[in-house]
């Protein structure tokens, strides 16, 4: 196989782990606008862990993204 | 493809060269540092300038760093409990270096030292080491309980020793690469856009002015989510550091 083919096809499957990453932050907001329906005064600490968990998450996938960077750059 | 067409070179932008002229040279100053240096005096000018008028009704820079005071210091107390006034300042100057590093570096043309590996893992090792040290200064010997949670069964110290000691030791891993990673690829993601317009121009001439508008738009929106990014970035270090240290000041 040629080698350029080779690094953007390992390119995609390396950006596969984006769809979990997906789903647990699309779990996390929705976990998020459920407790704050359920109570609206607990929002301002719910709102900080919230966005600390996006964050967090958000970080697994740039390290797919990186790794993908790194094939396709590096 | 040919040599003068327009190319992809991501990772340029992370390059280190030396600033200041042969004395920067010798001493190896770098464009790292340089920034460094530079944000460091922004974050003392701020603070300076900001609270030399002593008004009791704030104006914009006094409310800045009022207000910056007071969410980091909260962020201390409630994490770390009422010992968390001793590492206030430690807290406080490490968000101001990272944040300084995250948001200078989204100008055009200026570095971002928290994109180096050895920048983050310099501050999450030393994050780790100090942890380690209070850890060690409040409970002596006892700090080594840490390691088997209180009423675990006996029988399963082989399996939960090992895992507790390697999730102790990858904190500064993760802490490190999070950051890292997050810079990088958003400075990544600048470039690759970037490059599509020149190489939209290139390969369709006048219309490919139009069709560069695309890419040009995503950048724009691209730069408010890295301001984001940016902030929350330094924000979860800084209370990843106040986690760590609440564990090591009070145990479980």
């Amino acid at each position: 196989m040629d080698v350029a083919a080779a690094k953007a096809i390992g390119a995609g499957i390396a950006v596969i782990a984006l769809a979990g990453v997906g789903i647990g932050i699309g779990n996390i907001f929705s976990s998020l606008v459920a407790s704050v329906a359920r109570n609206p005064s607990a929002r301002d600490q719910v709102f900080g862990l919230g966005i600390l968990g996006f964050a967090l998450t958000e970080a697994v996938a740039l390290f797919a993204l990186l790794i993908a960077f790194l094939i396709l750059f590096a | 493809m040919a040599a003068t067409e327009p190319s992809i070179d991501a990772l340029g932008q992370f390059r280190l060269a030396t600033g200041f002229g042969p004395l920067g040279h010798s001493v190896n100053f770098t464009n790292s540092n340089e920034i460094m240096v530079a944000g460091s005096a922004v974050v003392l000018a701020l603070l300076y300038f900001g609270m030399r008028p002593r008004a009791v009704i704030p104006g914009r820079l006094q409310s800045l760093a009022e207000m910056s005071y007071e969410f980091l210091y909260s962020m201390c107390v409630d994490q770390i409990g009422p010992e968390g006034r001793k590492f206030f300042p430690f807290i406080f100057t490490l968000f101001f270096f990272i944040l300084m590093g995250n948001l200078i570096g989204l100008f055009p043309y200026f570095f971002t030292y928290t994109s180096h590996i050895a920048v983050t893992a310099a501050l999450s090792v030393m994050v780790i080491v100090i942890v380690t040290v209070v850890a060690l200064s409040i409970h002596k010997w006892h700090f080594f309980t840490y390691f088997f949670p209180p009423g675990a069964p006996k029988l399963l110290a082989p399996l939960i020793v090992p895992v507790e000691v390697i999730s102790y030791l990858s904190r500064p891993v993760s802490l490190s690469i999070r950051l890292f990673a997050n810079m990088v690829a958003g400075h990544v993601m600048f470039e690759v856009f970037a490059s599509f317009m020149f190489m939209l121009v290139a390969g369709l001439g006048a219309f490919g002015y139009i069709a560069a508008l695309g890419p040009l738009a995503i950048n724009v929106i691209l730069i408010g989510f890295e301001l984001l990014v940016a902030f929350l970035q330094a924000y979860v270090f800084a209370i990843l550091t106040c986690i760590y240290l609440h564990d090591a000041v009070h145990l479980h």
